[in-house]
This record gives structure tokens, C-alpha cells and sequence, in this order.
């Protein structure tokens, strides 16, 4: 994984709650068996019509917003299936970096593992970041957990193994895979008696 | 000192950090690494998590507690014929050749054991009491039912636990749903009923980050399948997992099968379970709330999230009133009203339907089916519908057959067809077309869900099976 970045962006605004995975990423593309190539079909239903023709009134598919890297959005951002293309669509497309007000449990969790930054903020701070998404550039910074926006520095929550992983860009297996003396313990001593018999 | 079910089986599962380890500098942040227990595989979430383990050269650590099925992209017609969609095939052919690779075993697509990974754990015993089971899937919350910690993963996660057998988590917040009263018709309004009414009440995110644990007379009074029904469907009100504490019931269902442990052994396991898996009196719960199921009317989905629901008399509702006061929640429904094609002030029952779906995760195992089949026995399906069952496994299917309920379905008009995921989803050729109108007994009524411009409704199994036969929303308990 590349490590995180300090990241200087406009904002790709989709001003919207509830935006659930079969939407970022619609099943027809869960076929592929790699992982990239799927930036072409991130929120596919509302980019294209049936004919594969660009929407336009969908702000993707508006050239000012090209090139963008932070997408801002409400609550509960990533609801629904668990599919991780919907991650790895969103990092195929440029996205390094989702600003909403709630993300769904597992989204939120894939998100980490494919270098995207995922950040939470309260509806307040949403509401200027949208008010503001037409004219400034936000900066974000991991390292100090902080976003900057025109005149306001808003600080933003992550936990410190995960914020230790994107910035060096770790790969947990290996990390895991230091512990296999606890494992093999657990593996051994554990108690729950319905792993034997097998 | 008093802890909750989920409390218990979460502290058990510690790998990393043991308060009494010293060699490590803790990670900590309140994340731990936790033992998985029984690991679910299917086609459509593994294929880039085998990649990864090759490419670093990695082996699956506990391939005898790993288990495979295919069910998103099977067909669900005549399985003797090729499969069409080449894609599909090659997905298929994937997860063959990752099970063979690394020594997993699968039930491949005409194992007499395949089915929606989901209803195949349990019935084949894989899923315990007191485990803890992840699927790269988020409808693993089903297994909950049985008092297991279950819960769905991404694909990185489940690269993970193949190699490592664990998993990192911050530990979720509980959250008590009680569910009480006695159903005036326990045969018209169940289990998805509560489900989707809980749904409504907390809402998509309502139970976010937190481990649910239903409980109350109701629940306990409950077969394993409609338990299975309510667990399956917490993801939908946004949760990590759902879980029921074991009882007699639960132990009934899994004694003697295929890979439950037999004998003395099973006995140790009983005693074991009945003494240490429930939550202990006094227990604290994060959050709680009480639902009194007494005069619940089958519920409805009207819009394009599983909140948006309705009782089987009441009115499409205005974006203002379902809003309350909430501009993004009024936009959203405005936004639903226009994609379901629908009128606020019109009776839900006056709206026609052209599909009908009994099928999915949710509510294909056989009890759903035996109780569609009392609604449609001697009836045919309206004209306008085109109406199919699909049996969540082959062994619900041959159990169904056994019972004769294809016939009853059959002669009704439906289509009875091979266990799979289906019309859920829509990764196979069954799909809803722009426009048409489905009423389903799967989970999500998403945009697109079953089709891209497809328009779904949630209900249970008696109101899917109800509204087949006169081809619109009808309150099943004048019925039944
Ligand atoms: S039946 Fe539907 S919800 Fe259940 S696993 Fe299959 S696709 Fe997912």
C-alpha cells in the first residue's frame, strides 16, 4: 500500500445520506476477479443511462469536478452490502479521502485497507464544507488529524493503529502474522470446545 | 461481575492484547485480535483475497475451519445446462480452483449441500452456539441466531483471517432490542414483520456500531428460522451483528448434524453453552429499546431504504410527514417516492405489482415456504404476475419437494426453481426489469437492487405469497 499523503483538494460534492454500496458499485460489476479497473463503473447507475451514455446532471460526469481526490458526503455513507469493490472503485477513480457524517461499520473498514482515508465529522462542519465546496480547496492532514478549509482548521478522530498504517502504508497481515506464538496459544489453550471433533 | 452474551463471547475470542502480555507494545487504541472460530467463503468476495495470499506467498491457516459454497451467480434454472454468463462461469471455475488450491472444502454448485452460504452453515451444523463466524458477506448477522458472534467482512478482512485465522476489531457497543407482547395472529404478522418495524423505528443507522441482542418472551417463544429472519436483517438497521442467547430450541436444531459434534462430546457442550452463553442479570446495555409486538400489522417497504416502511393499511406518506422536520430525510424521500413511482395518500393495498420474489437469506428456508404455500394452496397467481420461489438450498428445495409444496406452487403458477441467491441481488439472469414492481422477501430495496430501474417492496413470505395471487398488496390477516 502507498503511504497517506498530506492531501490538497476541491471536493466532488454528493449531497445526499444513506448512499449504500449497491449504488457506489452496482452488482453487474462484482463479476471481475481482480482488484482494479473499477473506477469506470463507480455509481454506474447514476453516471450512465441505460444506453452507457454519460448523465448529465450527475456531478461526476461535470468536468469541473474532474481530477478531484475528496468526496464529501451525510450520514451513513457505505450502507448495505459489504462488497469491498465499492472501496476499491472509489481508489480507482482518484478518490484518496471520503469526508461524511457517519460511515457504515464494514464500508468504513475497507476503506482503511485500500489507503482511503475515511474522515468523520458533525453535521455542522458537513453543512460549511458543503456551503463552501464550490470555490475552496481543503487540505488533509493525517498526521495531526486535522482538515483545513479556507479560514477553519476542523480536527477529525481516527484511531492510532490505523492511522499508523496508512501513514506508513503497513500491510496488517504481516503485522498479524508476528503474533502466531499468541495465536498457536489461543489455538491451544481455547476453550471453546466446539473447534475439536472436526 | 455481569456481562452480556456478547460480552462473553467477544472477551473468550482475545487473542491480543492479553492484559497479562508484556512482549508486545500494545496496539491498543481499543482494537483486539480475535480467534475466528468458522470462516464462510463464496464467489463473489474471495477471488482478490486468494490473489493476494498467492502473491505474498501465503497459506490459509485453518483450511479445516474454512468452508465454500457458490450462491450469488448461480443460475437458478435447469443446472445441468452450462452456465451462460461467462463472467459468472469464470467466477465459479475461481473459487473451484482457490478451494482446491488451498484445501478448503466447498459445496460446489451441484452438492446436495449447496445453497446461500447463509442457510447452509446452520443446517449443516457449522454454525454454533458461542463461535465466532465471519463471511466476507453482510448478511453473516443470520448465524447470530444461534448465539454466535457473526458478522460480514470485506475482502481484505477475509485475506486476513485465511491467513492469520483472526481478525482486528474495536470492540462494538451493545444495544438491547426487547421484543414483547403476543401476536393476535401469529400466522399473518411474524418475524419480518418485527424486523422491518424495528427497522423503521431505529432506522438505517440506528444500530451502528453496536452488536445487537434481541431478546424477551416473544423471541424465545420463536422457531430458529424465524430467529435467523430477525438476525439476518440487523445489518439493514446498520448494526455490526445480531444475536439470540441459545435455548432448548436452539439445541434441537443442531443436534445431529453433519458437523455438529456427536455424542459425550456434544453433551459437555450443551451443559456448557446453557451455563455461560446468556447475558447475566443486571447486565449493562448501551443502549435499549422495547417493541410490543401485540398489535403489529404486517409492514411494507415503500421507498428505497429498509426504514422506509409502512403498515399493510396505511397511505404511500408525504415526504414532509415521514421527514419530520429532517431536510435531508425529506429530500431522500422525495427522491424515493419518485424512483418507486409513487403517489403519497394512496392506499399501499391499491398499488399493483407485475413480480413477486420468495426467495433470499432472509426468508427461503422452509418454514417461509410452508407458510407462503397455505396462502397460495388451491389459488393461481394473478394474470398480471409473474411470480418464482427460490428454495434458499438444496436441501430446503428437497425437504419442500418431500412436503409437496413445488406441487402447491407449481399448480398456483409460480416457478419453482434451484437454491441460489436470485432475484436478491440479481448477479444471475433473474432480475427486474426499469419500472417493474416486485413485491420481495429479500432484505434490501435498494435502487437498482433487482434489477437497474427495478422497484422493490419488502414483505414476508405471506404477504409476498398474498399479493401473488391478487396482484397487489393485501392485508394477509383477512386471510389467515
Ligand atoms: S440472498 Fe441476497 S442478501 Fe442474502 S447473501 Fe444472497 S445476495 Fe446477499
Amino acid at each position: 500500500m502507498e503511504p497517506f499523503k498530506v492531501i490538497k483538494s476541491k471536493v466532488t460534492p454528493i449531497d445526499m445520506i444513506n448512499v449504500d454500496t449497491d449504488q457506489i458499485i452496482p452488482k453487474q460489476f462484482l463479476k471481475l476477479v481482480s482488484r482494479t479497473g473499477f473506477g469506470n463503473y463507480l455509481f454506474y447507475d447514476w453516471r450512465f443511462d441505460k444506453d452507457g451514455k454519460p448523465k448529465n446532471k450527475f456531478v461526476l460526469n461535470n468536468p469541473k469536478y474532474a481530477q478531484r481526490q475528496i468526496l464529501l458526503t451525510r450520514d451513513n455513507f457505505g450502507s448495505g452490502s459489504s462488497r469491498e469493490h465499492a472501496v476499491w472503485a472509489i481508489q480507482d477513480y482518484g478518490f484518496k479521502v471520503i469526508i461524511g457524517s457517519s460511515f457504515a461499520d464494514i464500508f468504513y473498514n475497507n476503506c482503511f485497507k485500500n489507503g482511503i482515508l475515511p474522515i468523520t465529522l458533525n453535521h455542522e462542519e458537513i453543512d460549511y464544507l458543503f456551503s463552501r465546496s464550490e470555490d475552496i480547496e481543503i487540505e488533509v492532514e493525517l498526521v495531526n488529524q486535522r482538515v483545513i478549509a479556507g479560514s477553519e482548521v476542523i480536527r477529525f478522530e481516527i484511531d492510532d493503529f490505523r492511522k499508523k498504517n496508512l501513514i506508513e502504508g503497513l500491510d496488517d497481515i504481516q503485522m498479524t502474522l508476528q503474533l502466531e506464538s499468541e495465536i498457536a496459544e489461543y489455538e491451544r489453550e481455547s476453550k471453546c470446545l466446539s473447534l475439536d471433533n472436526i | 461481575m455481569s456481562e452480556t452474551l456478547f460480552e462473553k463471547i467477544w472477551n473468550g475470542h482475545i487473542v491480543y492484547p492479553k492484559t497479562e502480555s508484556v512482549n508486545y507494545e500494545p496496539l491498543n487504541d481499543g482494537l483486539s485480535l480475535l480467534y475466528v472460530d468458522r470462516h464462510l467463503i463464496h464467489e463473489v468476495t474471495s477471488p482478490q483475497a486468494f490473489d493476494g495470499l498467492r502473491l505474498n506467498r501465503r497459506k490459509v491457516r485453518r483450511p479445516d475451519l474454512t468452508f465454500a459454497t457458490m450462491d450469488h451467480n448461480v443460475p437458478t434454472n435447469n443446472r445441468s445446462l452450462p452456465i451462460l454468463d461467462e463472467i459468472s462461469s469464470i467466477q465459479i471455475q475461481t473459487l473451484r480452483e482457490n478451494c482446491r488450491d488451498f484445501g478448503i472444502t466447498l459445496f460446489d454448485i451441484n452438492s446436495p449441500n449447496q445453497g446461500i452460504v447463509h442457510i447452509i452453515g446452520p443446517e449443516l451444523g457449522i454454525t454454533l452456539p458461542g463461535t465466532t463466524i465471519v463471511c466476507g458477506d453482510s448478511h453473516t448477522s443470520t448465524n447470530g441466531a444461534f448465539g454466535a458472534l457473526a458478522f460480514g467482512i470485506g475482502t481484505s478482512e477475509v485475506e486476513h483471517v485465511l491467513a492469520t485465522q483472526c481478525l482486528w476489531m474495536k470492540k462494538p457497543k451493545s444495544f438491547a432490542v426487547n421484543i414483547i407482547g403476543e401476536f393476535k395472529n401469529p400466522h399473518a404478522v411474524n418475524a419480518k414483520d418485527i424486523i422491518l418495524s424495528i427497522i423503521r423505528n431505529i432506522g438505517t443507522s440506528g444500530g451502528m456500531g453496536t452488536v445487537i441482542e434481541y431478546r424477551g418472551e416473544t423471541i424465545s417463544k420463536f422457531s430458529m428460522e424465524k430467529r435467523m429472519t430477525i438476525c439476518n436483517m440487523s445489518i439493514e438497521a446498520g448494526a455490526m451483528a445480531g444475536l439470540i442467547a441459545p435455548d432448548q430450541t436452539t439445541i434441537d436444531y443442531i443436534r445431529g448434524r453433519r458437523y455438529t459434534p456427536k455424542g459425550e462430546h456434544f453433551e459437555k457442550l450443551v451443559d456448557y453453552w446453557q451455563d455461560n452463553l446468556k447475558t447475566d442479570p443486571n447486565s449493562h446495555f448501551d443502549r435499549s429499546v422495547t417493541l410490543d409486538v401485540t398489535n403489529l400489522a404486517p409492514q411494507v417497504s415503500w421507498g428505497t431504504n429498509p426504514s422506509m416502511v409502512i403498515d399493510i393499511t396505511d397511505t404511500i406518506p408525504f415526504p414532509e410527514e415521514y421527514a419530520k422536520g429532517n431536510e435531508n430525510e425529506r429530500k431522500a424521500a422525495l427522491r424515493a417516492l419518485e424512483y418507486m413511482g409513487l403517489t403519497p395518500g394512496v392506499p399501499i393495498v391499491d398499488i399493483p405489482i407485475d413480480r413477486v420474489f420468495i426467495g433470499s437469506c432472509t426468508n427461503s428456508r422452509l418454514e417461509d415456504l410452508m407458510e407462503a404455500s397455505h396462502v397460495v394452496k388451491g389459488k393461481k397467481v394473478s394474470q398480471d404476475v409473474r411470480a418464482m420461489v427460490v428454495p434458499g438450498s438444496q436441501r430446503v428445495k428437497m425437504e419442500a419437494e418431500k412436503l409437496g409444496l413445488d406441487e402447491i406452487f407449481k399448480n398456483a403458477g409460480f416457478e419453482w426453481r434451484e437454491s441460489g441467491c436470485s432475484m436478491c441481488l440479481g448477479m444471475n439472469p433473474d432480475i427486474l426489469s426499469a419500472g417493474e414492481r416486485c413485491a420481495s422477501t429479500s432484505n434490501r430495496n435498494f435502487e437498482g437492487r433487482q434489477g437497474s430501474g427495478g422497484r422493490t417492496h419488502l414483505v414476508s413470505p405471506v404477504m409476498a405469497a398474498a399479493a401473488a395471487i391478487d396482484g397487489h398488496f393485501v392485508d394477509v390477516r383477512d386471510l389467515l
